[in-house]
This record gives C-alpha cells, structure tokens and sequence, in this order.
C-alpha cells in the first residue's frame, strides 16, 4: 500500500487523526470522480472513510451557477470513522459558485484551495460575486487560502497532446485530484490503475489524465506555498478483506446473494426514478443469477410485475423513491391480502411531491408503516450504513418468504450513493433462506397456515391438484374463498397484523452502545447512524451516562424495545424528519421521547446532535 | 412446444367439466360472460396444456371475476394493472400458459397503459377483453368505449369524450394478433379463443359482450338478425371481404387508400379485397370500419410474428450463464477494487 510517509524537502508532515475534504466544482468539473478517487486512494492508505456525495438533480445545469455545483465530501481516519463529517479541514473550489455555496462548511483556519482561472468576470456575476473574493483579504485572513491556477498548470503539463482545448480542459479536476493527494499523502497508484484501465482504448487521454495527475501532485511538492502537509496512519480495523461499498449496490448485491441461496430466480421490477435507479442498474448486469429486470412503464406496473412473479414462486422485488412507493400503495395491499412475499425497497429523498431527488430525507417512515388503504401492514427494515443494505436486503427476502409477506427497506439518499470500507462478508455464514413450495394435495387449503409464522402454503402454478384462485377480495381464512363475512373479516384483518407482529421471533437482542441505564437513550434509525453514534460517543467521553440503540426492524419493533427505553430518564430522537419514530416510540410504549429534528435534506451532523444531548441532560461541568 | 410455450408435457384427456370450478357464478342473470365463460371453459381441452400449468390473471370489474370460475391457476389482482401482473408471471415462468381477462374500462381506462406496453413488448400472453361498452359493476356509468353523447349516471347530459377504438388501439401498440368477436356467436368465439392461444405473442381478443343490465344490446347491430345479416363481415383468410344478404351481397374494396362499400356485382373479381392477416396495414383500415356506413368485422384482423420479449430476456440470461457459468456471490463479493487488513 502507501509507502512510508516522509517530508517533502523543505515541508513539514503533520500527523493527523482525521480529515474532512470536500471537492466542489460545477456539474461539469467532475467532482463526483475526482472524490471517488480520493476515497480509493483513502482506502488504500488504510483509514477508515465516510463519503458524502451533493450533486443537483439537473443533468447539465447550465455552466458557473449557484445551483449547479456538485460536490463530494469525504471523511477519512486512523480512528472509526461514522460520518462523512460537519466541518471541512479542506475545501477545494474550481469556481466561484462552488466557493460561494460551500465556504461557510469550512473551518476557521481551513485549508482552501480555489482554481484561480475560474475566477474570471464571467463567473463571478454568475455566483452573485460583486466583487473577486480572492482578491480581498479577508478570506486568507481567515482560512489558508492557496490560489492556484489549475487551469493554466493542466494545459502546460498537457501542451504538446493532440487533445482538444475541451479534452484538455476536462482533465483540470485530477490537478485538485493530484495536489490534495499530495496534501494528505495518498497514494496515486489506485488512480493510476483507474485512468489505465479507463482509458486503455484512447492513449493520449490516459497520458493526459497520468500527467495532470502527477503534475498535481508535484505542484504541492515543489511550490512554495505549501509549508506543510499530512498523514492519516492506517485505522485499526477488524482484519479482513474490504472494498468500498455503497447502499445501492448493497442493496442489489443483498438481493443476488438471497437468490443464490435460495435457487429461485427473482424478478426486480423498477421505474426510473432518482436516488434507486443504480439498483436497477446494478441487477441488470448479473443475468447470471437469474435475476430478471423489467424497466416497467410506471411504478405501478413495477410493483405488479413483482407481485405476479411471486404468484409464480420467483422472488418479486420492486425498488422506488417515495413518490413512486405512493403510486405502489395499492398493488402493495394487494400483496398484503393476497399473502404472497414481496420486498419493496424505497430509496428515501426529501419530499413532498417531487422535492428534491437527489437529496436525503427519513421522512417515509410512516408512509411505510402506513401509507396505505385500510389495515395493510408490512415488515419494514431499515439499513443502518451503506454496507450494512447488503444484510438488509437479505434479510427482507428471508422474512417476506418465511412469513409470505411484504416486507419494505427504508434506504435513502444518503446510504444509496454514501459509501464506507466494507468488511466482505463470507456468503456462507449468512442464515439459510429455506423455501419449501407446497406440492402436496391431500389437506390442501390456499389459506392453511404454519401455526408458527402464520404464513400460508406457497404453490407454485404448475403443480398439479394444486389448482387454485386468490385475489384482492376478502377471503375467508384457511379456504380462501371470498367471504363478505363480517366475523371472517375481523379475523382476517388480525391474523395478518399478527402474522407480521411474529417476525419479532426473527430480531436479534438490541446492542445497546453504552451504559444499560442512565440519564439519556438516544433512538436511531436509518442512515443517521453514524452520526448519532459518533455524537453519543463523544458526551460518553465527555463523562454523560448517554448510550444509543438504532433499530433495523422497524415493524415489528424489537421486543425489547420497551424494557430498553424505560432505563434511561430520558429519551432522544433524531431524524431527518420531523418526528415520525418519536411519534411511534411515544404512541407504542408511553414514553416521554423528545425529538431532534432537521429537514435540509443533508444527513444530521454528529455536532448538531451532541448539542441535542446536552441540552437534555445539560452539558458537562 | 404448444400453446403459448408451455412446456410439451402430456395433457390428460379434458372435458370443458375439468375446468369448471366450485365456486358459484356471481354474473348478474342473463350475462354475456355466462357464454363467454363456457366458451373458454370448452375450448380449454383443444389447448393440450394440462391445466395445472394454465393462469388467468384478471384486473377489476365483472369480467374479472373469471379466474374465480375456471378451475386452473388464477390471480384476481387490482383495477387495470393484470397486464403487469402477467408480464412478471411470465418472465418468471416462462412455462405457463397465461391469460388476461380484461374488460373496456379495466383494459383501456385504468389499464390503458400496461395494455399499450404488455401489446408492444409482445408478451406471450391471450388478452380477452369484454367490451360491453359500459361500467357495470361500479352500477352503470359511461366507459371508455362508449359512443359519444351517451347518457349515464355520471353524464346526465351525455358524456362529452369520444370512445376509444379497442382494435385500433391494440394495432397501434403493435399487437401481433388482433381479433373481434361476439357473446352470442358460440361458434365464432369459440375459434377465436382457439387461434388467439395457440398465437405466440401477446394476442388481443375483443369480445363484444352484452351488459343486459346497463347497456343492454349495445351490439344489437350483431344480435338482431336482420341487422346481423346486413352487417356482418366474416373475416377469413385468402377470401374476399364480401357481407350481406345473397340477394344483395357487397363488398368493401380500397378507392385510393380508402374503404368503400360497392355492390359485389359490379366489382371484377381482380379489384376486390382479399383478406390477409398478415398485411397489418389493412388490419388497421378493417380496424375502423363499422356499422352503417361500413360492416362490421368479426375474426382475426392480423396475425403476424413478433419478438417476444421474455424470450429475448430469458435467452440474454441463459447466454450469460452458458458463456461466464452461474452467478457466485463469494466471486462477486471480492471481486474488483479490495485491500486486505491483517
């Protein structure tokens, strides 16, 4: 991996714990890229990361403006990293919007780093800029500003390739990719491999990239303005295999992982819709598995499609956001009624109506548990860190089929495209996924049930003496035939709430982080993991008698849920919404929670939820 | 293999009884989908399949209720969206025979959508769609197929929106195989059910059917015998498109590129119009002819081949695994961009 760290000649390394660099640049500036890279660069040094991708939803916001600068935040460590991060140590910013949208996230004193050439007329009317900001002194006052002219050093490094001015200028973002590299002594290598393999069909554009890169990184080394630069050691991590991981491929990885073990093939029905479309994309390149995609004409015929490929004994999977899990609601009860195992991911963005699509939100919590027509109650699951929707969406295949009911992931934004070093798992020690379709006619009934789970037979069509018919009518139980009954009506409505109440039996004990009793319980769920758990971790050292718990099984709720939250004299809630699980917690157990709620469509900062903390239990003396 | 790919496996020797099921028939009296129940109950023996490898999917309305009626495989799912369902249950099972039955404002009101793209992905499916003209069991408003002006419940004054053209519509979307037939012409439906089965494709079947308790004899120009005798036009292929009584027989041929009605006699056999079913061109002018400027086409308008899209999908798969073997998630897990920690 990284060679030894030492000095350049004539600067200072600085050893540090950790770091938080964020790359901002216009939609065209490929920022997203340049971020990827440094997190593989990260990643081979060894530390831990948390990643946070920004971009706008427009495609080719038009060049310069406010609204489109794109960013990626990283977080990198020697210690456990939980989030991408509040404040930025580094700030890279190719232009003046990007300076404009992102500076006040950056440290007093912080490290800033701008594309002078950017900062022409032009552009500068474009981010609202009266005046050049570089020019006046109070931002090197306050940060250490370094002015480069990227630009200009990208085309002197490249002059003599016969590359266009557009291709030569499009490689500028490996200069910043280069110069940050050298910043915090990352290895180059990874990104080496990357542009070599990238571009292995088109020579001088791998030549170009390899230059720009390495003229980046010698910039920081030979130029006068860098005094000093830094060293993050390797974090000490469980031993083991790892690569990067983000929640949607987990997401989709989760699902071939559940289709191997189970022998079934799956049918994974999906409309286009942001932040879930990569799942889509991801199972559509693994035919291997038999996983078969259907790019269906709307939300509706994707849910409905995974619904009869259930009825069929395949596992029916269908991903959204949560204007496309509205439009579901329907074809949901129907699986619901129906009794047939269907998993429903719903890849969470701020809302209503269409919101903002590519930002993050935790605001669908009671859409899942309740957003549809009558009783229609479902298993909801919620993945706690991009790796850990791997296990989740395993998890949902095992339960929807064990208890044939629906069963719905709450992922979102933040996890979907967040990515973390992920500790590959061996497929082997995963728990079995045991699938016993029914092909026994003597007893038959479409509504008999396991007396343990409550689920009923499935049977696959095809099976003979097995003939039978089921739909969205009530139907009377064990028979299914259509009942208009009220007394069968009233059973029928309990017995599917206690079918989904069993899956409790499937709960692991809570893991409490932190003392078992005392003063405060912080309740999460969801992507705010890291953040609540780095926020409790700090007021435990800071000596408060705080711990946490973040629920994965959000329906049902663990059955020790209740005994756990009457420990602690008082109870916090934070999400990225404003107050759903607080109003669950409170109407479910009585007790006294209080919430801690933003909705800016970023994840919670960890600093935002220690101050929470302290307010409840005051701060420490 | 047979009928809609289901897998060549021996059938049993059926009656039409083996595939009548327990359940009480809840039509109101007097029903058209009592014979088009029957029909399809009959010809069901002639398809080969055995009957466990045979599904009726339904969306909501009267004519959904039929899966609950036919003693095979059966989903009664919700308003419009059995094409959907369908299209997932075939990519699941390719084995299966599966047919929708749909009617006029569950297969092109609600569902108008999932029958666009289940026709023009050409699903391996048999759509039967009772176009009865109106919404019966929401009690007797106006339906998509509705002539304009129709005076309902929900239009006291008439409804204001022209009625949609189902055979048309199924044409348009790129349907391989578009029929019309009648409730009340056993015979003919009867071979119609037959031909749309055995079609490899998405096969679109629209069955004139009579609601006698909201619309009664929308179709009377297909029920009363003298007007069934001045309008019917048989459609069969390699025959001229003739109809009418004998003593007065006509012909519909092509002026220019339009439909005109002529006396047979005075047309010379060269100019008259022979059916094809495979020119989906002219089943799209045979398409919008009906009574009483023009007769009224019953029988296979088209029938041609298509791409089938499970096929194509199911073939990407079975080539993936028979070039790179099945899928391993261990493989997958490690593969790409790791790094080891000791």
């Amino acid at each position: 991996m990284s060679e030894t760290a030492a000095p350049a000649k004539g600067k200072s390394l600085k050893e540090l714990d950790r770091a938080v660099v964020r790359f901002a640049g216009d939609s065209g500036d490929g920022m997203q890229l340049t971020g990827e890279q440094f997190t593989t660069e990260s990643a081979w040094a060894g530390n831990d990361i948390a990643t946070l991708p920004n971009f706008p939803a427009e495609i080719r916001a038009p060049a310069g403006t406010l609204f489109g600068v794109s960013s990626f935040q990283l977080q990198f460590g020697s210690q456990r990293v939980y989030t991408p991060g509040d404040r930025l140590d580094c700030l890279v910013a190719m232009n003046p919007a990007a300076l404009k949208v992102h500076l006040r996230d950056l440290k007093p004193g912080g490290l800033l780093v701008v594309n002078t050439a950017a900062f022409d007329k032009r552009n500068l009317d474009k981010a609202g800029y009266a005046a050049n900001p570089l020019e006046e002194s109070t931002l090197a006052e306050r940060y250490r500003l370094h002015k480069v002219d990227m630009t200009a050093l990208t085309y002197e490094a490249i002059k003599d390739l016969p590359l266009g001015a557009k291709e030569k200028d499009r490689t500028k973002n490996f200069f910043a990719l280069g110069l940050v590299s050298w910043i915090y002594t990352r290895p180059l290598e990874p990104t080496l491999e990357w542009i070599t393999k990238k571009f292995a069909k088109n020579a001088s554009i791998a030549e170009a990239n390899t230059r720009v890169l390495k003229a980046g990184h010698a910039y920081g080394e030979t130029a006068e303005i860098f005094a000093e630069h830094y060293t993050i050691e390797p974090a000490e991590m469980a031993p083991g295999l790892y690569r990067a991981m983000t929640g949607n491929r987990a997401l989709a990885w989760g699902i071939l992982a559940a289709a191997q073990r189970s022998k079934i093939p799956v049918v994974y029905g999906a409309y286009p819709i942001t932040p879930a479309s990569d799942i889509l994309h991801e199972l559509a390149l693994h035919k291997r598995f038999r996983v078969r995609t259907i790019q269906a004409e709307d939300e509706i015929a994707a849910v409905t499609a995974a619904i009869g490929a259930a009825f069929g004994g395949a596992i029916g999977v269908t991903g959204s956001s949560g204007p496309g899990i509205a439009l579901k609601g329907e074809a949901i009860g129907l699986a619901v009624t129906a009794e047939l195992p269907l998993v429903i991911f719903d890849i969470q963005r701020g809302g209503p109506s269409t919101g903002l699509p590519t930002k993050t939100e935790q605001a669908d919590l009671m859409q899942a548990l309740y957003g549809r027509n009558s009783e229609s109650p479902v298993v909801v699951l919620a993945p706690a860190t991009p790796g850990d929707c791997f296990y989740i969406a395993y998890e949902a295949v095992r339960v929807a089929t064990k208890y044939m009911v629906p069963v719905m992931v709450l992922s979102d934004g933040f996890l979907a495209n967040g990515s973390e070093p992920w500790l590959i798992p061996d497929p082997e020690t995963l728990p079995p996924i045991e699938i016993g379709f029914r092909t026994e006619s003597a007893g038959f009934f479409p509504y008999l049930r396991d007396p343990a789970t409550l689920a009923r037979p499935w049977v696959r069509p095809g099976t003979p003496g097995l003939e039978h018919r089921i739909g969205g009518i009530e139907k009377q139980d064990v028979t299914g035939n259509i009942s208009y009954d009220p007394e069968n009506h009233d059973h029928m409505v309990r017995t599917r709430a206690e079918k989904v109440r069993r899956v409790a039996q499937e709960i692991p004990p809570t893991t409490i982080n932190g003392p078992a009793t005392g003063d405060l319980l912080v309740v999460g769920w969801g992507g705010t993991y890291g953040a609540i758990t780095a926020a409790v971790e700090r007021a435990q050292t800071e000596g408060r008698t705080v711990a946490s718990i973040h629920l994965r099984y959000m329906n049902p709720l663990p059955p020790d849920l209740g005994q756990i939250l009457r420990e602690y004299r008082r109870v916090l809630v934070p999400e990225i919404n404003s107050g759903q699980l607080v109003r669950v917690l409170r109407a479910e157990y009585l007790v006294d929670a209080v919430g801690f709620n933003r909705m800016r469509g970023l994840p919670l900062a960890s600093e935002e939820i220690l101050e929470a903390i302290n307010q409840l239990v005051g701060s420490p003396t | 293999m047979s009928a809609g790919g289901a897998e060549a496996k021996e059938a049993p020797k059926y009656t039409k009884k083996d595939f009548e099921s327990d359940q009480d028939v809840r039509w109101c009296p007097g029903c058209g989908d009592y014979a088009i129940l029957s029909a399809v109950q009959k010809t069901m023996p002639d398809l080969g399949i055995p009957k466990e490898d045979i599904v009726f999917i339904s969306g909501i309305g009267c004519s959904s209720r039929f899966p609950y009626y036919m003693n095979t495989y059966g989903f009664h799912t919700i308003h419009g969206r059995a094409p959907a369902v369908a299209t997932g249950l075939r990519l699941a099972r390719p084995d299966l025979k599966v047919f929708i039955v749909t009617g006029d404002g569950d297969g092109l009101s609600i569902g108008g959508n999932h029958m666009l793209h289940v026709l023009r992905r050409n699903v391996n499916v048999t759509i039967l769609l009772f176009n009865n003209r109106i919404y019966g069991l929401t009690k007797g408003q106006y339906s998509p197929t509705s002539e304009l002006g129709k005076v309902t419940k929900s239009t006291p004054l008439g409804s204001a929106d022209r009625p949609v053209n189902p055979l048309a519509f199924a044409l348009g979307c790129g349907a391989t195989f578009v029929a019309r037939t009648v409730d009340r012409n056993i015979a003919h439906m009867e071979e119609m059910l037959r031909r749309a089965a055995h079609h490899k494709g998405a096969a679109f079947v629209e069955i004139l059917q009579n609601c006698n308790v909201y619309n009664d004899l929308a179709w009377n120009v297909m029920y009363d015998k003298e007007q069934k005798l001045q309008y019917e036009l048989r459609l069969e292929p390699g025959k001229p498109l003739l109809f009418g009584p004998q003593d007065d027989r006509r012909a519909v041929i092509m002026d220019g590129v339009r439909p005109k009605v002529v006396k047979a006699k005075d047309v010379a056999a060269s100019a008259l119009w022979v059916h094809d079913e495979t020119n989906v061109n002219a089943a799209k002018l045979l398409a919008d002819l009906f009574a009483p400027d023009f007769p009224v086409p019953i029988g296979v308008l088209a029938a041609v081949t298509g791409p089938v899209y499970e096929e194509i999908m199911l073939d990407q798969e079975q080539k993936a695994i028979s070039e790179r073997g099945p899928g391993d998630i261990a493989k997958l897990l490690t593969s790409g961009d790791t790094w080891r920690i000791s």
